[in-house]
């Protein structure tokens, strides 16, 4: 349990690729500094999906694969590829403190 | 990839070329899954489909693609149908009901979805002309959102990118 929450990204503990070590050290400000790291702006719609993604690891352990974001979220497929372009299910893990999803779907 | 996201220098974008001529269900997915991974990690993707590779994206085949249970020597590992069974009726359907229900329960979708998945992530999907021709289709006949090329212009498209044969 993190008593003392991080609020910054030099508080926090990343991997080579950017993802966080532990997402239980995840809080929603982080979300903001890792995206504007990665160059994004994050909307409303973001959100629906990076609250998803949180959600989905509470109850599964795990991130969400793309295919169960776009059937589950309400965010579908075109909408996820204009939100993120560089790597829908990737990125949201990022910005949700989760690890890289596995799976290939 | 950000350019400037870490001080590196940007290396070139990466631009994924796939060529799809077979129709089998099981030579199907390859394609499809190698084109939805690249642009998952947000490469720019094309995949030519050729002769039998066009049922993939051919609205009236794409539903009912089957695997081949005659002369197959890779029906491993739920068992192995001898050739002169594998011709009876009804066997490849069976094969084939099979093979979909196990790649359903990877969670993984059916051909025709899969298309639309891809075409929604934005890969460009192409019908070869000259298969196309020779098996008397139009562009009505495939998938909405696929266009119809050439091999010379898919080799230009390919210009600088990765190229997968399946």
């Amino acid at each position: 349990m993190v008593l003392t929450p991080p609020a910054t990204l030099e508080d926090v503990q990343f991997n080579a690729e950017g993802f966080m070590i532990d997402p239980f050290a995840w809080i929603p400000e982080l979300a903001e500094a890792i995206a504007e790291r990665e160059g994004l702006q994050l909307t409303e719609r973001h959100w629906l999906v990076i609250n998803f993604a949180r959600k989905e690891f509470e109850a599964n352990g795990e991130a969400p694969t793309l295919r169960s974001i776009t059937k589950n979220s309400g965010v579908d497929t075109r909408e996820m590829y204009a939100l993120f372009p560089s790597g829908p299910a990737k990125l949201a893990a990022k910005l949700a403190g989760l690890g890289k999803p596995t799976g290939c779907i | 990839m950000n350019a400037h996201s870490n001080g590196k220098e940007a290396k070139p974008a990466r631009k994924l070329c796939i060529i799809a001529s077979k129709g089998a269900l099981d030579m199907a997915y390859p394609p499809l899954i190698l084109a939805n991974a690249a642009r998952m990690s947000g490469i720019e993707t094309h995949v030519f489909f050729t002769f039998w590779g066009l049922d993939i994206i051919n609205k009236a085949k794409m539903k009912s693609l089957h695997v081949a249970t005659v002369g197959n020597p890779s029906m491993h590992p739920m068992f192995h149908i001898p050739t002169m069974l594998g011709g009876l009726p009804g066997m490849s359907a069976m094969a084939s009901t099979m093979m979909k229900k196990e790649i359903d329960n990877l969670g993984f979708p059916p051909v025709d979805e899969f298309v639309q998945v891809l075409i929604d992530s934005g890969a460009k999907m192409y019908g070869c002309k000259m298969s196309m021709d020779m098996m008397k289709l139009d562009k009505e006949d495939l998938v909405e959102g696929a266009e119809v090329l050439g091999a010379m212009e898919f080799l230009e498209i390919a210009d600088g990118a990765q190229i997968i044969f399946v």
